[in-house]
This record gives C-alpha cells, structure tokens and sequence, in this order.
C-alpha cells in the first residue's frame, strides 16, 4: 500500500468532479420538492440524460450540444411525471419508481450502439496566469464549464427562492397547495414547470457522467447516484448551500475510496464500493430528526374541486 | 371543458378492469415500439404472449411460467402488505441477494455432508437473511424517523457488493478453477431445490409462494392487523384514533417482505439459478414492485399480475433469440405496464364529467 501516491490537489480536484452530477440532480430536485412534489425519477431521468446526452455529443462532434439535448432528453421523461402526478393524480412515490424503471430499460435500448465508444470531450477553463497557480490553480480554475454552472445553478436557486416573488410563490404552493390555489396561484401550472426544471437538471448530472466523469457509456452506469441525490435533498434540510457542501462530502467519500483500491489497501474492494451508500444512510439517520425544512404539502395531491 | 370529479367510493368495476385495459394499452404501445425497432409488431407481441403458451414448444416453457412467476409472487405479496399501509419498501432486490447468501451459505457449511435437514435449515437462512436485511431500514424508520424508501434503496447497492464479495471469496467454489461463483447447489442433492414432479415447473418456491398468497388473504381480510393495514393506508388519521400502532406496523410488513423476498433468493438460487454468482440477481425485486401494483396489492391479483409479467420474462426471452428483439426493450414493455396502469387509476377515484366553464 503507498499512500504518499495520493496527491491532495488531484483529489480535491477530482472530489469536486465526482460531486457535480450528484449536486446538479439534487438542486433540480431541491426546486421540484419546495413546489411540493417528491418525484423519486432522479436515477431514470439521469440515466436518460446521460444517453441522451451522450448519443447527441458523439453524432454532432458538439458537448455542448449534448448537454443541451441531456437536459431536454430529461425535462421530457419528466413530462411522462406530469401526466402521472397532475393531470392523472396517480400515487407519486409509485409514479416516481415508475418513471426510474422505465428509465433505466429505456436507457439501454437507446444506447445499444454507443456501448465502448470514446466522446468527444469538452474544453477545460484555462486563463493564463490564473489556472496556472501553484495549488489553487487546478482546484479552483482548471474544471470543465459545466462544473461552474452546478455551483452558479446552487447560488441562482437559492437567490430565487429567498429573494424573489417566483420564490415565494413556488414555496407558497409547496407548503400549502390549497392556500395557494385559494389566492389564484396556478398550483398545477407551476409545479410542472418545477418538475421539468428538476428534469432538464438530473438530465445534465446524467451526461456529467458519462460525457465528463467516466466518460463512455455503459448500461446502469448512475448506479445509484440520482437516488444519493434524493437523499442529500432531505439532508441538506431542502437549502441549496446545503446540498452542495453535501454533494462535496460525497464527492470527497467516492474519490477516497477510489484513491483507497487504487492504493491497494489492505480493505477488500467490494468493502470500499458499498462505502457511498452505506455513509448516505448513516448521514440519513443522524439529519432525518429535523424535518422541520421539509415543504408541508410534500408528495400530497392536488385536486381543486372548484 | 373536461372535469374531475372525486368519487365517494373507488369504482370497483373500473378497479379491476384498469389492469386489463392497462395490459392491453402496453401491447398497443409496446407494438408501436417493436415496429419503431424494425420488428413486425404483430409478430413480436405474439410471440411474447402466445408462444410461451400455446406455441410449438409450449411444453416446455409453460413450466418456466412457475419458476419465473413465483420469486416475483412471493416479493410482490410481501411488498403489496407495505405498500397497502404507505410503508414503501423499493429494496427487495438487497433483501432477495441477502436470503440467497445467507441460504446458501448455511447450506454450504454442511457440504459434503447428505442430510435430510440441510435444505429445511437453508430456508430458515434464506428468511433470516431477507429479514436482518429488512430490519435495518425497519428499525432506523421506527427509532429514527429515517425515510425507509432511501435506506432500503441503498442497501441494494451494498447486497449487490456483498454478493461480489462473497463470490469471489468466502462462498468460492475452491474446485472451481478460480472462476467466481461458489458451488453448484443443483448437482448436492442435499441443498437443491428440485422440481417436485419432474418436468412441471413445481418447485418449493412455488408451493411457499402460494402458502404465501393464503396467508396474505386472510390476513388482510380476517385478521386484526390486515385491518389496521388497510386502515393506515386509506385513512392515516382514522387509525391514529383507533390506536394502531405504527412501529408495530412498519416492522410487521418490512419484517414479512423481507422474509418472503429472501426466500425468494433462497429458492433461486438452490434451485433455478444453481450457484451464487456475481450477476445471479436480475432484478425480480424491482420487477415485483410492478406485479404488486398490477395485481392491485390483492393476493389474488398478484398471482395473476406475476403470471403475466413472467410470461414476458419468458415471451421475451423467445423475442430475442428469435427476432432479435433487445432484452432492454422488454425492460421498457414492463416499464410502460406500470405507468399505463398508474395513469388509467384515474378512473377508478375520479369521474369525468363534460362541464361548461363556470365562473369560480
């Protein structure tokens, strides 16, 4: 084992890398539940992005064309969502499970023949001087532009939600939906453009990964990261700032543990690979006390009888 | 202008006849998108449907009806009692791979060794397995108020690593030439879960699932706590009133689905699947989240939602080898069984009505 080979800067580089896909579904999310609807598609409308995305980057020569397309590739798996919770009222917890199975199928019929190709890739920021810093350099000026927009996506949601009208309304109809709708609020109407939000968001952290983290596509390949998502919502007590230093917290455990098997420490590999998951429900169980930041209307249907 | 209008009562017509109709819709669309794959719709629906019953070879894969249908029973039975009170299990994928491991290696302790008692001591593994495995998210819901959706989701993912783990060490096979997997259960008498009657399909998996089915019937039509389960669900408010207890409850049903789920993985895996292996998991566990809602979360229906869906695990199966039809397109046909399912629910609470517009 030789740990000297971990280098800090790397890893706190990396650690902000593997944190974006998980920050960028959680903000989409964080929006869609302060509207009052818990739409558990993270994981199916991520790995849509991701394919989405990726069969759009690989045919146009253009990432930035295949970000475009993995956030609509999303945003319209989440209209299926809508259909289900507001225009049909089904269950959301059944509908959200719903939208991941038919997800992750959907997924690996679309990218049967993207299996083992290379995309291409995406510029890094590189001012001269800047980016060339000993230390803070790589770590603050040296990512991919998509990284940046996770963090100016935290910073404009939480500027919308506390400062702005749209704000107060989209709170409004998550903490009372009747209240709203009595005040002329269109409850329906807003929730929609809040789940397709949530939609065109998971669907960039999606083709984060395959475009920028890994990159390639293979079947299944969120494994599980739009479901940490889910849960670093509720951790993050629903505010933006929140979820992201949790989204680096998880960030950090995913690229340790990876450091870790590169090392060849003496923990088996499977050990190692359980550690996200098993530190999300520790993490869950010591936060899940307060619920005091959840939206009261959470998950409950509307149906205006007048 | 349409309008909804809330029923007083659920339409028991329309409760039965939404998975019909939701079944059918799935083979419209379902064909939409086989022709959209450049296979003749008519043909591929056939052939998911009718060939694995009545076609050539029916002989043989009408047994494999009972073999794939009953892990997906026995999940979806335990699932449907959580369901029914809002207690939302979605990990008895984890809860199946434990019972398997925990199965299998109980049984695995005893080889070579030819006993009558290896097997029965292998199921209660098996269950044990399921159990422990749907006890953590049980018990971090009742002592911590932990959302049991995201524990029981997580704790697939670490099954899924315990199951690499355990293949590649401590339920190798040490006379398998390095390859991982642990012992073939089918070839040790003692520990295989053997078909009943030769050639029928009919092994203890099937006969548990239909005990199973009983038990569930009546207990959620006989039995005090059926009622407090029905009653949480329908009317969280009413049962507060009526003092059920709902720590009781959640351990209750995430205990039984736990229970049933590893029994499940016990089965398959000592018999069907023969070997516990890195991938032997494929996914019943999420699968039996779809028959529980097909089957209405009624034991009856279940029983017929999980002949349905295995006769697309089967009908699917021919699909591919003989049209070639991708497996993940048979992924996407169970996917949209569920949501057409969900969608035409609307018809069963809510009345559609043509209203003119009214002012407020």
């Amino acid at each position: 084992m030789d740990l000297s080979a971990i280098n800090p800067v790397l890893l706190i580089a990396s650690l902000m890398v593997a944190a974006t896909p998980i920050l960028l579904a959680a903000i989409g999310e964080l929006v869609v539940e302060k509207a009052g609807v818990l739409n558990l598609g993270v994981e199916g409308m991520m790995i849509v992005g991701a394919i989405s995305g990726f069969a759009i980057t690989v045919e146009s020569g253009s990432p930035w064309l295949g970000f475009l397309a993995s956030a609509i590739g999303g945003a319209l798996l989440s209209l299926l969502f809508v259909l289900l919770t507001q225009v049909a009222l089904a269950n959301q917890v059944a509908s959200g499970l719903a939208l991941t199975l038919f997800g992750l199928g959907f997924s690996s019929l679309m990218g049967q023949s993207y299996v083992g190709i290379k995309p291409p890739q995406m510029g890094k920021l590189d001012i001269p001087f800047l980016t060339d810093l000993p230390f803070i350099g790589p770590i603050l000026f040296g990512h991919d532009p998509i990284l940046y927009l996770g963090i100016a996506l935290t910073a404009a949601v939480w500027a919308l939600l506390k400062y702005t009208r749209v704000g107060l309304v989209l709170r409004a109809v998550g903490e009372n939906h009747d209240a709203a709708h009595a005040l002329g609020y269109k409850v329906v109407r807003i929730r929609i453009m809040a789940i397709m939000f949530g939609g065109a968001c998971a669907g960039l952290g999606g083709a984060y990964i395959s475009l920028i983290r890994v990159p390639q596509w293979t079947e299944g390949m969120t494994a599980g990261v739009g479901w940490i998502a889910l849960a670093l919502v509720v951790f993050a007590s629903w505010k933006p700032w929140r979820a992201l230093l949790g989204a680096y917290l998880f960030g950090g455990v995913t690229v340790v543990q990876l450091n870790l098997q590169a090392a060849g420490v003496a923990i088996p590999v499977e050990y190692l690979a359980m550690s996200p998951y098993l530190i999300t429900i520790i993490v869950l169980v010591f936060l899940s006390r307060d619920k005091s930041g959840a939206p009261a209307s959470l998950g409950r249907i509307f149906h205006a009888t007048h | 202008m349409i309008v909804l209008e809330k029923r007083p009562q659920p339409s028991q017509t329309w409760s039965m006849a939404t998975p019909v109709v939701a079944v059918l819709a799935t083979m419209f669309f379902g064909g939409v998108l086989f022709a959209a794959l450049g296979k003749n719709p008519i043909e591929a629906i056939m052939t998911i449907f009718w060939e694995p019953l009545f076609g050539e070879f029916s002989f043989y894969y009408r047994p494999q009806l009972l073999i794939k249908g009953a892990p997906l029973v026995l999940i979806a039975i335990g699932l449907s009692l959580g369901f029914r009170a809002g207690i939302w299990n979605i990990g008895a994928e984890g809860q199946y791979i434990m019972g398997a491991i925990v199965g299998a290696g109980v049984g695995l302790a005893f080889y070579p060794l030819e006993a009558w008692y290896i097997f029965p001591l292998m199921v209660i593994g098996g269950a044990f397995g399921g159990w422990i495995w749907a006890m953590i998210p049980a018990i971090l819901k009742v002592r911590f108020g932990t959302n049991e959706i995201l524990v029981s989701l997580m704790l697939v993912y670490v099954a899924e690593q315990m199951l690499a783990s355990v293949s590649l060490g401590l339920l190798k096979n040490p006379e398998g030439y390095g390859f991982p997997g642990s012992r073939n259960l089918q070839s040790w008498d003692s520990a295989h879960n053997a078909e009943l009657f030769a050639g029928s399909g009919m092994h203890w998996g099937v006969v548990t699932a239909l005990i199973a089915v009983i038990f569930a019937y009546v207990l959620l039509n006989r039995h005090m706590l059926g009622f407090h389960i029905r009653l949480t669900g329908e009317a969280p408010r009413a049962a507060k009133f009526a003092g059920v207890n709902p720590a009781r409850l959640i351990l209750f049903c995430l205990g039984a689905a736990g229970v049933l789920a590893g029994l499940a993985g016990l089965f398959e895996v000592a018999g069907p699947a023969g070997q516990i292996t890195i991938d032997f998991n494929v996914g019943y566990g999420f699968t039996a989240i779809i028959v529980a809602f097909l089957g209405r979360l009624h034991p009856v229906g279940i029983v017929l939602a999980g002949g349905v869906m295995a006769l697309t695990y089967i009908g699917g199966d021919i699909a591919q080898s003989n049209l070639g039809l991708p497996s993940a397109a048979i992924q996407v046909f169970q996917g949209m069984l569920l949501f057409f399912l969900l969608a035409l629910d609307l018809l069963t609470n809510y009345r559609i009505r043509l209203a003119s517009k009214e002012v407020a």
